[in-house]
């Protein structure tokens, strides 16, 4: 039962995307729009792909308020490094650290990561179960994303995954 | 008179934009080696390519020029970090040498 639901659910969004990209909404144009998504969805269905992973509709709050939290932070180590690559002494000093990651899910550490090396002055090097390792630009981003913040903040939207 | 204010906040962000897509170049020169240079390519790809877009999701207006932009900047949030991480773990295996020092003090 699950099953059709996913699958309702997947033929809704895809029909949603088309419909957004394409901006053509004569009746023969979304005749086959309609038939462009009845056969993906029959492909996805005959490759076995349906399950709880594929389902595009996960977005809740939580996670909007991450991102904007994330943003926030990208922002704020953006103007850093760029001050730091202007700045005519080059004030870097390039260090590895290993944290660890408290996610349960590997969603959750994959979120985890990839936050760390979207912000700048920090990039994930290598992920190891629960420890990754993180090559910092400077002392003062490895100093404070060894104290756990966004650490916490992934743990605490991962539940909806 | 909203049209101009818009314009303006517009090229606003896209000078903006195109300033740091600069700077990350610059860094990319200046900084001394390999993964240093990874960080001066996320500021490219964050500030850069998101003040870029944000200033022509400002031009598009309420359009489907701006879900598309929206769309575009929601992905590069997603493949940046895996593509930047992909190099960054290439070089470990590849056994390249961080170089780890400490001028700022």
């Amino acid at each position: 039962m699950s099953k059709l639901r996913h699958t309702l659910n997947l033929a809704l969004f895809l029909f949603a995307t088309w419909l957004l990209l394409s901006g053509h909404y004569t009746p023969l144009m979304l005749a086959l729009g309609l038939l462009s998504t009845l056969l993906v969805v029959v492909l996805v269905t005959r490759a076995d792909l349906i399950d709880q992973e594929n389902q595009p509709i996960l977005i809740k709050p939580s996670v909007l308020f991450y991102w904007l939290w994330l943003g926030r932070e990208i922002y704020r180590s953006n103007i850093d490094v760029a001050w730091r690559i202007l700045h005519p002494a080059l004030p870097i000093s390039p260090n590895i650290i290993t944290v660890h990651a408290g996610q349960k899910t590997e969603l959750g550490r994959v979120t985890y990561a990839n936050s760390i090396t979207l912000i700048p002055g920090t990039v994930t090097m290598d992920v190891d179960e629960d420890t990754l390792i993180v090559h910092a630009l400077t002392q003062a981003a490895a100093t404070s994303l060894k104290n756990g913040d966004i650490n916490r903040r992934v743990c605490d939207i991962e539940d909806i995954f | 008179m909203m049209a101009l204010a818009l314009d303006l906040l517009s090229w606003i962000f896209l000078l903006a934009g195109a300033a740091f897509l600069l700077i990350g170049a610059i860094g990319v020169l200046r900084f001394p080696d390999f993964y240093t240079r990874l960080h001066a390519v996320s500021v490219c790809d964050t500030m850069g390519a998101g003040l870029v877009l944000i200033g022509l999701m400002l031009q598009g207006g309420l359009s489907l020029v701006t879900v598309k932009l929206l769309l575009i900047f929601y992905f590069m949030m997603f493949t940046c970090p895996t593509a930047v991480h992909a190099l960054a773990q290439a070089a470990l295996q590849g056994k390249l040498k961080p170089v780890v020092e400490d001028r700022e003090s």
